[in-house]
């Protein structure tokens, strides 16, 4: 797979460091309590299709990336800064 | 020899080969295939389950049966196709899957047996008892039915990997493949053309076709010749691409010295990862056959491989005088008659099934005729040809076979893309294929010669268009399209067994037992009658077999479905894919920057995930390794020991929010750290378990410097990374890996401070001015640069001194230099382990992923005051309340080592899991205690000091009485560390 890095251009998926679902982004507050942080560690979609997940470019830059995928496809439809994408959905 | 004239073989250049111990000649340009053909050898192999004697089926890589182990000694390869193996000068083969002689091979008693080796009749029959498998059923089926042997031998060859990038890259080197390249290659755009045969023009060298009135050759080298002229275009025969990837990436393997009697100076194979912006499949079309009753038998062949020998390789399927017939279902296979006729070759008889069969030529035909059985146990001698209701033996020395033509959807269908059937190309052809790839020619059912030249320059045009390359149409040579006109006809009813997948042993029968036993779905039949998983993939065989299938059933062939491909079109060698990284270059390894010192003092290495580290340090007299790590301990705990630690992840974090973020990010309190000190620290994860721990130094008030374990370097600098730019952007902190650029060298024991002392520039390291727990820059060694922390892992006084990598080497020299007169000793890992366990300091072992800071007695550390990365997780009931906690244990009998990974029961207890009182993490002999001591977690284990546990190791059977203690075997009050 090759990943169109915002900074880098197009960068071979094996740069990289999958985790997953971006959802991960969204940390509740402390105040939320434990079972918001449950449903945050441990409950995670899997769709068959349009999936926002982060990649790591650990061979490379060593940005976060929000990176829209299909995962029927694998068709990339988009990458971002994970830094402007907690900012601006934030 | 049945040599022909004309064809594409050098007569100048004779060439020796060896098959089966018996030596014969062909030419270069020759496959081992052809030139067997050509000496009249007709028997090449037996078959994997019935053993019924095989000749050569085809003429290029989907050959079910003329497999051969090829080469001798560590080079053998077994199950290498005779049609895709070109002629070198002393080439040896032997033929494979017979016990005795291939001529009379003893197991051919399982032709015999055939029918209690139906469809699925391991699943029926082997199964009980089930003891049996592994030592009876599995050992004879293996031996009995099979495919050949490999060496056992290192494998002796080179090869490589290496990465090409390109506009357009086309698969396929016949007519509509050149067309392609050439369009696209005169347009400018950067140009891949791979084939995996040894030259280009795919069907344009087997047949008698012409281009512009010449020999289609010329035209296939005039082509070739302008396009090796072009720098934009790269030529890549003996090129597989084997694999259609994501996003535009393709595997291919490059025969590099395959061809050769060894590879000499070149590697063997070159594995390529071509990223391709666009991609123009030509991958041409494989015939298919049609069975009929004992169709398998040597001399049997398709009508287009026997074209392909006639025409390329001037080679006759018969001595001179025999006669060859030809049975076919469309007008391809009378080709076939015209150009044996023409290259003076005797034709039986045309068998066409059509009643109202065209006649194309001076032959023999049979209108509504059909082939329904043969004889020849070892090769060819009749066929039974039914007419009208009657049936006539005809002698015959070779049959071509000509059922249509599939296309090649292969790499097509890469992506999930089913194919479809097209009811008037009676075929398959791509759909959906991956992004970017324009299949064209023949793999989409035009396989005319000008229609496959014109479809390639469409095809070519159109994928460059998506890439704003302006191409402009070429001028196509003058080409005919040979009539395709065929008739369903699938398979030739009868009572004897009919084959449809040669490699496989799968017949129609076979599919009818599939079918009654109600595996219809084309996935259950595949599996079930193993149809099509043979090495060949059933390229000549999984459409007959759907069609058979439907016809069966009743249902159409688009309603019976077909099943995809799936990478590799062809096998694909381990070794290739490996790409030369085995051994020592199977993952780079890294070296501290001591490495050459510590090689030179003796040491031996230990692998710590990707870093080679000094173990231990063997010195004269001492014959085992034990002795060495006692006497580095007692070094340490003496005087004063010298170690490696650069391993450790380093990370340089700064900004005005630096306290701030790593307050997030460990688990205690790292914001109030005064300026000059260090804190040990705990990481946990989200889900409130230890993740990793380190220390923490604060060198300014905006700058700190961490630690990580070795093993998880990496994911703490990935974890902090993924905290600062996904949790919290917002807040003024860099963060660094700085582990490659410092070297850290721990000096630890009660002479440290005084060997310190000699080589640091005028620095205060009294306790009073550098405390336990400080750290400073400063330098060392008249002006070098360097750090230093006060902080112990061994509990004894301590330091860690860094200095830029490069200086390490040097550094460690001097420490041992300057500390001669004080018994100054390198020690390693193992030291360091016995050394921290003796300390009961945590390590990899106790941080497993399943434990908490409460196990090890650290819950205090989790700060209530601040939110960070795992604190409001870690105060889950179920973890809050485990009461498993972190002790020593001493081994009753001293002498006895304690197993780490035994569980620990109360003496006296039945042994179970419900009895379970933990587990022993670490365990090592202490020579400051002077016997086994361990470290381990015990329910309840700070309320149980001085209890008798009993470590059991049920996997030996063993147990062992061992006393519960302080995790601190040494100083437990810690005061030397402080002094």
């Amino acid at each position: 797979m090759l990943i169109p890095h915002p900074l880098l251009g197009l960068r071979d998926a094996q740069e990289f460091t999958y985790l997953g679902d971006a959802s991960l982004m969204s940390r509740p507050a402390p105040e939320a309590g434990e079972a918001a942080f449950c449903d945050y560690v441990f409950l995670r979609d899997n769709p068959a299709g349009v999936h926002r997940e982060l990649w790591f470019h650990e061979q490379g830059d060593r940005s976060w990336l929000v990176v829209t995928r299909d995962t029927v496809t694998h068709e990339i439809l988009g990458a971002e800064l994970a830094s402007d994408y907690a900012r601006s959905s934030s | 020899m049945s040599r022909l004239s004309g064809g594409l073989i050098d007569r100048d250049t004779p060439l020796n080969f060896h098959f089966n111990g018996r030596s014969y000649q062909g030419y270069a340009g020759d496959t081992l295939a052809s030139a067997l053909i050509a000496n009249g050898v007709r028997l090449v192999g037996r078959s994997f389950k019935y053993h019924r004697p095989r000749g050569i089926f085809t003429a290029g890589s989907e050959e079910p049966n003329a497999l051969v182990t090829l080469r001798e000694g560590a080079r053998a390869e077994p199950n290498t196709r005779a049609t895709m193996t070109e002629l070198f000068d002393g080439l040896v083969a032997r033929s494979q899957n017979h016990i005795g002689s291939l001529e009379h091979d003893l197991l051919a008693v399982n032709d015999l047996l055939s029918p209690f080796l139906a469809a699925g009749f391991y699943y029926k029959t082997f199964m009980w008892p089930r003891a049996f498998w592994e030592k009876l059923y599995e050992p004879a089926i293996r031996r009995a039915a099979g495919l050949g042997a490999l060496s056992m031998e290192p494998d002796p060859d080179a090869y490589d990997k290496g990465f090409l990038h390109c506009d357009l890259l086309v698969i396929g080197g016949g007519a509509a493949g050149l067309a392609a390249a050439l369009t696209a290659g005169r347009a400018g755009a950067r140009v891949i053309l791979a084939d995996e045969d040894s030259r280009f023009g795919g069907r344009l060298l087997a047949e008698s076709d012409t281009l512009n009135g010449a020999p289609a050759v010329d035209w296939v080298a005039a082509v070739c010749a302008e396009l090796d002229q072009m720098p934009n275009v790269r030529l890549m025969s003996r090129t597989t691409v084997f694999g259609a990837y994501d996003h535009g990436i393709y595997g291919a393997v490059e025969r590099v010295a395959d061809h050769l009697p060894t590879p000499g100076a070149c590697v063997r194979q070159t594995l390529w990862r071509i990223t391709a912006r666009r991609t123009v499949l030509a991958a041409g079309a494989t015939e298919r056959h049609i069975p009929f009753a004992d169709n398998d038998r040597p001399g049997i062949m398709l009508a287009g491989a026997m074209r392909a020998y006639a025409n390329r390789w001037a080679v006759s399927p018969v001595p001179a005088g025999d006669k060859v017939a030809i049975f076919t279902n469309g007008d391809d296979g009378h080709r076939t008659a015209l150009d044996l006729i023409a290259k003076g070759v005797r034709v039986s008889h045309v068998i066409d099934t059509r009643t109202d069969a065209p006649r194309f030529g001076d032959y023999d035909l049979l209108s509504g005729a059909t082939v329904t059985g043969s004889r020849g146990r070892k090769g060819l001698r009749a066929i039974r040809v039914a007419q009208d209701g009657r049936e006539t033996w005809h002698i015959v020395g070779a049959l071509a076979v000509a059922g249509g033509w599939n296309p090649n959807v292969h790499l097509a269908s890469h992506h999930r893309g089913r194919p479809v059937w097209d009811e008037s190309a009676l075929a398959f052809l791509p759909h959906n294929p991956p992004m970017g790839m324009v299949p064209a020619g023949a793999c989409v059912g035009k396989g005319g010669t000008a229609e496959a030249l014109a479809d390639g320059m469409r095809a070519a045009c159109a994928a460059l268009a998506e890439l704003d390359f302006s191409a402009k149409p070429i001028s196509l040579p003058e080409a005919q399209n040979a009539s395709a006109a065929q008739a369903p006809y699938w398979h030739v009813p009868g009572t004897r067994r009919a084959w449809v997948d040669f490699q496989n042993d799968v017949t129609v029968k076979d599919i009818a037992l599939a079918h009654k036993e109600n595996m219809r779905s084309v996935e259950h039949l595949k599996r079930w009658t193993t149809l099509g998983m043979a090495t060949d993939q059933g390229k000549t065989s999984n459409v007959s077999a759907l069609a058979v299938m439907a016809e069966i059933t009743g249902a159409t062939i688009p309603e019976t479905g077909t099943t995809i491909f799936r990478p590799p079109y062809t096998g694909v060698a381990l070794s290739v894919l490996g790409g030369g990284d085995t051994g020592e270059h199977f993952r780079p390894k890294r070296l501290t920057p001591t490495h050459g010192w510590a090689k030179a003092q003796g040491a031996e290495f230990v692998e710590v995930g990707p870093w080679m580290r000094a173990q231990y340090f063997s010195r004269d007299g001492e014959t085992h390794w034990r002795q060495s790590v006692d006497r580095e301990v007692l070094a340490v705990r003496r005087d004063v020991g010298l170690c490696d630690v650069t391993t450790l992840g380093k990370i340089d974090v700064q900004g005005t929010d630096a306290g701030e973020f790593l307050n997030r990010v460990y688990a205690n309190m790292m914001g109030t750290l005064k300026v000059g000190m260090v804190r040990y620290g705990l990481m946990l994860r989200e889900d409130g378990h230890l993740f990793d721990d380190g220390t923490c130094a604060r060198l300014a008030e905006d700058h700190y410097v961490v630690t990580s374990t070795t093993a998880n370097a990496g994911a703490v600098y990935r974890n902090m990374e993924f905290a600062r730019q996904c949790l919290w952007p917002d807040l003024d902190v860099q963060l660094i890996s700085t582990t490659d650029a410092w070297a850290q060298i721990a000096v630890a024991g009660p002479k440290s401070r005084a060997l310190l002392q000699r080589i640091v520039d005028g620095f205060d390291l009294s306790n009073e001015a550098f405390p336990f727990m400080a750290c400073a820059e400063l330098t060392i060694c008249k002006g070098l640069r360097a750090r230093l922390f006060r902080i112990s892992f061994s509990g004894e006084l301590a330091y860690e001194v860094a200095v830029p990598a490069r200086y390490g080497q040097a550094l460690m020299a001097r420490l041992m230099e300057a500390g001669a007169d004080l018994g100054v000793t390198p020690y390693g890992t193992e030291a360091l382990g016995v050394l921290r366990t003796e300390k009961g300091h945590a390590a990899g072992a106790e941080l497993n992923g399943q434990t908490t800071a409460q196990m090890l007695g650290l819950g205090r550390m989790v700060s209530a005051k601040k939110d960070s990365i795992g604190a409001i997780m870690s105060r889950r009931e179920g973890l809050a309340q485990d009461r498993r906690r972190l002790v020593g244990l001493k081994s009753c009998t001293p002498e006895v080592q304690i197993p780490a990974g035994a569980h620990l029961f109360t003496k006296g207890a039945t042994q179970s899991l419900k009895t379970d009182q933990g587990w022993v993490t670490s365990a090592c002999y202490s020579p400051h205690v002077g016997g086994y001591i361990a470290l381990g977690f015990v329910e309840n284990g700070d309320r149980r000091m001085g209890e008798i546990l009993t470590a059991a190791n049920p996997l030996e059977g063993q147990s062992f009485e061992v006393e519960v203690t302080s995790a601190h075997f040494v100083d437990p009050e810690g005061g030397r560390l402080r002094d």
